[in-house]
């Protein structure tokens, strides 16, 4: 294997507030520094990024001390919260934006798609559009021409190809604009969330699409995301970046372990509500034996496990699981069919769905449990605590002719079947 | 290290780079992005428009009739042997000219920094652009100029193209140059500080007039002795008069005043060009 990107000492330092006051005699500074051979003055006070604290200097280091190396066909996933520095990362390796410090070298042509449709000109038409957006990430005129009929088919706008691309539906300006990028011919491909956008069986061709860039022809692939399907389902690699230093490198699955561990630990994002909340404390949460944002195919059945600890002895509980799909309640599941007291102590429950259930489109999961040892049930009466969005995932689609996913809706009972009888009269 | 081939890397990131390296060879393979921006910017300024690019002639038009009436007629200053629209025409096509290279690369990150700010290709690209989207524009109202020159020449009127007409392309070169350098150096700042801007937007209108836009330089240094050097060593006066020479047959010119405007022009073109690189790198961070 041969590297094809290599990292050293990469840091970034940006500086915080307004622009203004102060700015004219601190770049007189840096210039007298400079002029002396001195280090940056006030690169010296920086400090690690962490914007939920407030810091005393405005240099902050929005990454620090990277040092990493790609090789050829791999594709990586760059994960971690906002603000850990995966935006800036990937502006730096696609030479937006330049470090503070440190090196990068790569080998190959590198097309960077943090954004889709870049350059693209309302008043032109597709076809316009296509060739000037293939010239921005670099393309020549005659690849495009080369490869125009297949730009226009996967996007699938031929019919409008010669009108102005601001008469386009947004999803037809990003099929559009996706596909241009798609067919860049490109070593390295450098991506950044575009993916949160189109429909879904959009998103899934781009995904499948990108797999065959970093599978079949031998591409590398830096991929970045907060939609941990795609990144388990596209990459075999991932780093884990927070507050701009990397805390972990390794396989996705191994990385994205680590990933909700840390966020499960320092509770970003996910709280506890509800009189009980100090009495149960929510350990992990996996699906399939895995954390957040799993894959599963409709064949799979789907076990959901919780662990937590009890500190208080409860009469009666139990524990819920709600499973939401587009903030829509699809349905709630107990681990038991009564509630039972509970003492204080370390415990798991399981619960299982079915497969062929779920159609295919991404869940969350939330998490919940009363005590139910009260004569008088009412609410305000009873004590309870609620998790929301604990954890995630998604289930695949997959083509068959007995399980016919194209069909629209939420549930998919399996083994139902209808019947049609001739039945001669209309009465 | 085992492996020398190991070690060619295609591209170096690191955070500053050598001032002189002007990638001129990204520039010359993004070329045909050249050509589609500098197409975009034409296409897209006729788009729905019933005129089209007969806006192209309606603005200078406008202009020389308004400069005939005030300065001509009401003011009074004279414009030689030469019919004043044709002698107005002349100047106010290149003065148009590098005024727009100036104006728009000045703010050229501030303006493009959407796109800039998401994809990497050679800056320069964009300068260039501008230069040449703005040089078809001229191309057109030259051409109204031609007419213009014909009509009042098959009049009569003192019209007398010569041989130094042949410098045009050198002068086209020298003020697409000058607009474009000294535009390059205004952007370096205006990523950071937008004062600048607003000074470009009143003082470029008013610098027309120390230039021979309106009048001839024989007539400001008839009347001012002690400063029309500040006129005359202007380079955009240079180019006037030469052009007026070459094609009108009246305008001051002589070698050594084009070889000094040639001169000031290369130091600008040179210094702006090394300013644009230094701050290219990073203006995203900053605009």
């Amino acid at each position: 294997m041969t590297k094809v990107i290599e990292v050293e000492n990469l840091s970034k330092a940006y500086q915080l507030g307004d622009f203004g006051t102060g700015t004219i005699s601190r770049d007189m500074e840096r210039f007298w520094a400079r002029i002396r051979g001195k280090e940056d003055p006030f690169l010296k006070i920086g400090e690690l990024n962490d914007r939920s604290k407030k810091g005393t200097s405005d240099i902050v280091w929005s990454l620090r001390d990277l040092n990493f190396e790609v090789e050829r066909g791999d594709a990586v996933g760059v994960i971690g919260r906002n603000g850990a520095g995966k935006s800036t990362l990937l502006k730096v390796l696609s030479r937006v934006t330049s470090p503070t410090v440190g090196k990068v070298k790569i080998k190959g042509r590198v097309a960077s798609l943090l954004e889709v449709g870049t350059g693209f000109h309302p008043e032109l038409t597709g076809r316009e559009n296509i060739y000037l957006n293939g010239a921005i990430l670099g393309m020549r005129k005659a690849e495009i021409k080369r490869k125009f009929d297949e730009i226009v088919d996967f996007a699938g706008v031929e019919r409008y190809i010669d009108t102005p691309v601001k008469r386009y539906s947004s999803g037809m300006y990003v099929r559009l604009a996706f596909a241009v990028a798609a067919h860049l011919e490109a070593e390295i491909l450098i991506v950044d969330e575009v993916l949160a956008v189109g429909d879904a069986e959009f998103q899934k061709k781009c995904l499948g699409k990108m797999g065959d860039v970093s599978k079949g022809e031998g591409k590398t692939v830096l991929f970045v995301s907060h939609n941990m399907g795609s990144v388990q389902q596209l990459c075999d690699k991932a780093i884990l970046l927070t507050n701009g230093e990397i805390v972990f490198t390794g396989s996705t699955t191994a990385t994205i372990k680590n990933y909700m561990n840390s966020s499960l630990n320092s509770k970003a994002g996910i709280e506890t509500i509800g009189s009980l909340k100090d009495v149960f404390k929510i350990k992990s949460v996996t699906v399939n034996n895995n954390p957040l944002d799993v894959a599963v195919m409709p064949a799979d059945d789907i076990s959901i496990c919780v662990k937590y600890e009890c500190l208080k002895y409860l009469e009666g509980f139990r524990i819920s699981f709600v499973i939401f799909k587009d903030g829509i309640r699809v349905l709630s599941i107990q681990d038991l069919e009564e509630s039972i007291p509970i003492e204080p102590g370390y415990y798991r429950s399981d619960v299982k769905i079915q497969s062929y259930f779920l159609r295919p489109g991404t869940y969350t999961v939330a998490v919940g449990g009363h005590n139910t040892n009260h004569t008088n049930f009412s609410i305000g009466n009873v004590d309870w605590f609620f998790v929301s969005d604990i954890s995630s995932f998604e289930v695949l689609e997959e083509w068959s002719k007995v399980y016919d996913f194209n069909n629209l809706g939420i549930i998919n009972l399996p083994n139902t079947s209808g019947e049609r009888l001739a039945i001669g009269s209309d009465d | 290290m085992d492996n020398p081939e190991e070690e060619v890397w295609d591209i170096v990131i690191t955070p500053r780079n050598n001032l002189l390296d002007l990638k001129l060879k990204d520039v010359w393979h993004y070329r045909d992005l050249l050509v589609l921006l500098v197409r975009r910017d034409f296409v897209a300024f006729y788009k729905q428009t019933i005129l089209g690019p007969l806006w192209f002639f309606l603005q200078p038009l406008a202009t020389i009739v308004l400069f005939n009436f005030v300065f001509a007629n009401i003011a009074k200053i004279s414009t030689g042997s030469i019919p004043p629209p044709v002698f107005y025409l002349a100047g106010t096509i290149i003065w148009n000219y590098f005024s727009d290279c100036l104006t728009k690369t000045s703010t050229v990150f501030k303006d493009n920094s959407a796109m800039l700010g998401k994809v990497y290709f050679p800056r320069l690209i964009m300068p260039l652009s501008i230069v040449l989207s703005n040089l078809i524009r001229f191309g057109v109202q030259f051409i109204l100029f031609l007419l213009l020159m014909v009509i009042y020449g098959v009049q009569g009127f003192a019209i007398h193209p010569n041989l130094y007409l042949l410098l045009f392309p050198v002068l086209i070169v020298l003020i697409a140059a000058l607009g474009l350098g000294l535009g390059m150096m205004i952007s370096a700042v205006t990523t950071k500080y937008r004062d600048l801007t607003f000074v470009v937007s009143f003082a470029v209108p008013l610098l027309m007039y120390t230039t021979t836009v309106i009048y001839p330089l024989s007539v400001a240094q008839a009347k001012y002795p002690k400063y029309s050097w500040l006129i005359k060593y202007n380079p955009v006066t240079v180019v006037i008069e030469t052009f007026r020479k070459g094609f009108l047959g009246e305008g001051s010119f002589n070698w050594s005043l084009l070889g000094f405007a040639a001169g000031a022009t290369i130091v600008v073109v040179i210094l702006g060009t090394i300013i644009f690189n230094r701050v290219e790198k990073n203006f995203v961070d900053t605009v």
